[in-house]
């Protein structure tokens, strides 16, 4: 395995007096698939968002190739190439497309920008298909693809997807699913959270489940998906 | 109010059919100074959802700035035509500045506070600049400037000032059709600067969506801090406007243009440029008439009913949005 190109260690997150995330450490390969999964309020997302800068740390840090981030605000982070899809998606409704996706290349170069949407076209041709339309007119799986295409336009080294599943029809679940192997396989390194574990353990190389803001479990992928435990609490029984 | 009473005054006297056209004119004029100031209220809740009561008092200033930069300038002939423009540009580039300052030592702070405290601050701002303009101008009223005429001589060689255009019957005053003209221009700019440029989007993104933008690699502060510059500077030129227009300069000079103008933008759609616009155009017509047609005691009575007629009928104004979501 190649050295880890982003390390959370010790992570401790609080809401206030609710201490969300106790002591999580995880890390990311070049290359890999790493999925979080873990029951609602586990503390997945609150991971993400503390690794994304959304959210601070009390304890411990965040390396992202050989960075700490601790000291980096958030709206810089996504310039040292790791970008964040939020959950809920979170796209600019009331803006176009072509301008979400433009937003999605904020800290890169301007000249770049063209070539880089013809890139994002030719992955979700929907997308170009309704470049002028607006976002809040996009139907859920429509608002997912310009999600992940407007993290894409960041050219990020570390994908972080949030319950990219999530209210999707379950045709379209599958879409996302092979969009994120696709991606994959075109050399994206991908943190993957989601409650849909079966799909997230069957495509990731690694896992760790979070119970209560703890990972209790960590393996392969295809490990945890044939451990006893993990199908009774996850992937009903 | 001078400029109104004459208005009530020709029409009793009886002015020909051109007196509607007129009122429209004025009404038209003073409605685009109400749009100017609405236009940076507006911004500013787009993005800080917050509500900038200082606002008003941000025009005051720009106005006092005007009037003292004008009164030192001291230009040679040819260049005195330019005194005017110079003058509002000293006003756009303290106004800017106050504005950035504000944000940062007043509203910055409370970021993450309830907006109620955020809203006392604001109303506390106000009157710090209310009485800050007190102790360094005075309550004594200055008299603004004509800015807008044209000094030549007629054919005896006596110098004359021309105030107004005639068309036919209809005069238009020269303020009047520069008031127009820069609030058509400021509305364009806008446009073009939200629509097409990159800080201009990352304004709306902003507005829209904070957390999300600032994981696009937006500085979410410092477009906060850009809006209130750009509010600002427009405030000062709705105070020069104004104060060309209502030529009474004192330091609660920018309290009812500023409520008259935040009710614009409500009465538009707060958060909607264009709703800024229309609802500062139609309040400055609406006024004009409730003065002319009804009592000019009466008309700001009039104005407000207006205003909670349309507000029980489509309660996000004119052009406002729900805000729909999509999950």
């Amino acid at each position: 395995m190649s050295e880890p190109i982003l390390k959370a260690e010790d992570l401790n997150v609080y809401y206030g007096s609710i201490h969300a995330i106790k002591g999580v450490s995880f890390e990311v390969c070049e290359g890999e698939i790493v999925t979080l999964i873990g029951a609602n309020g586990a503390g997945k997302s609150t991971t993400l968002n503390a690794v994304a800068g959304i959210l601070r740390s009390r304890t411990g840090s965040v390396t992202f190739l050989g960075e700490n981030l601790r000291r980096v605000p958030c709206h810089k982070i996504v310039g040292r190439g790791l970008a964040l899809v939020p959950e809920g998606r979170r796209i600019f409704l009331q803006m176009t497309v072509e301008e979400n996706l433009e937003m999605g290349a904020f800290a890169q170069p301007p000249a770049g920008i063209p070539a880089d949407l013809e890139k994002v076209y030719d992955l979700f041709p929907r997308l170009k298909e309704r470049r002028k339309q607006i976002g809040g007119t996009l139907s859920g799986g429509e608002q997912q693809m310009l999600a992940m295409g407007r993290a894409l336009m960041s050219h990020p080294k570390l994908l972080m997807l949030d319950e990219p599943s999530m209210g999707l029809a379950p045709i379209l679940v599958e879409q996302v699913f092979d969009i994120i192997r696709n991606l994959h396989s075109a050399g994206s390194t991908i943190l993957l959270v989601e409650q849909n574990a079966q799909a997230a353990l069957s495509i990731a190389n690694r896992g760790y489940v979070l119970e209560t803001g703890k990972v209790v479990t960590t393996g392969a992928g295809k490990e945890l998906l044939a451990s006893p435990e993990i199908k009774k609490a996850y992937l009903g029984g | 109010m001078n400029f109104i009473i004459q208005f009530v005054n020709s029409l009793t006297s009886g002015g020909g059919g051109y007196q509607l056209l007129n009122h429209i004119i004025n009404g038209i004029s003073l409605g685009s100074v109400y749009a100017i100031i609405a236009l940076g209220y507006t911004m500013v809740y787009g993005i800080a959802k917050m509500l900038n009561f200082a606002h008003g008092d941000v025009i005051m200033v720009g106005a006092y700035v005007c009037f003292y930069a004008f009164n030192a300038m001291k230009l040679p002939e040819p260049l005195a035509m330019c005194a005017p423009l110079l003058a509002v540009c000293a006003a756009v580039v303290v106004c800017t500045l106050l504005g950035v300052g504000i944000e940062k030592l007043a509203y910055k702070p409370l970021r993450a506070a309830p907006s109620l405290a955020v809203l006392i601050t604001a109303i506390g701002v106000s009157y710090f600049l209310q009485n800050a303009a007190l102790l360094l101008w005075s309550s004594s009223p200055k008299v603004f400037p004509s800015f807008f005429v044209i000094r030549t001589t007629d054919a005896d060689g006596e110098s004359v000032v021309l105030r107004s255009v005639q068309l036919g019957a209809v005069s238009i005053s020269y303020v009047t059709i520069v008031t127009i003209v820069s609030c058509v221009v400021i509305m364009l700019w806008l446009t073009w600067f939200t629509g097409r440029t990159k800080m201009g989007k990352a304004m709306r993104a902003c507005s829209e969506d904070k957390a999300a933008a600032q994981l696009m690699g937006i500085d979410v502060n410092a477009t906060i801090s850009l809006t209130f510059a750009i509010g600002s500077g427009l405030a000062a030129i709705a105070g020069a406007l104004l104060c060309s227009a209502y030529p009474n300069l004192v330091p609660t000079t920018g309290s009812m243009p500023g409520i008259k103008a935040f009710t614009a933008a409500v009465f538009g759609g707060i958060g909607s440029i264009p709703g800024a616009f229309l609802g500062g155009l139609l309040l400055g017509v609406l006024e004009i008439f409730a003065k002319a047609y009804i009592s000019v005691q009466l008309s700001d009575a009039v104005v407000f009913a207006v205003l909670i007629v349309v507000l029980l009928v489509k309660p996000t104004g004119l052009l406002g949005r729900a805000i729909r979501e999509k999950v």
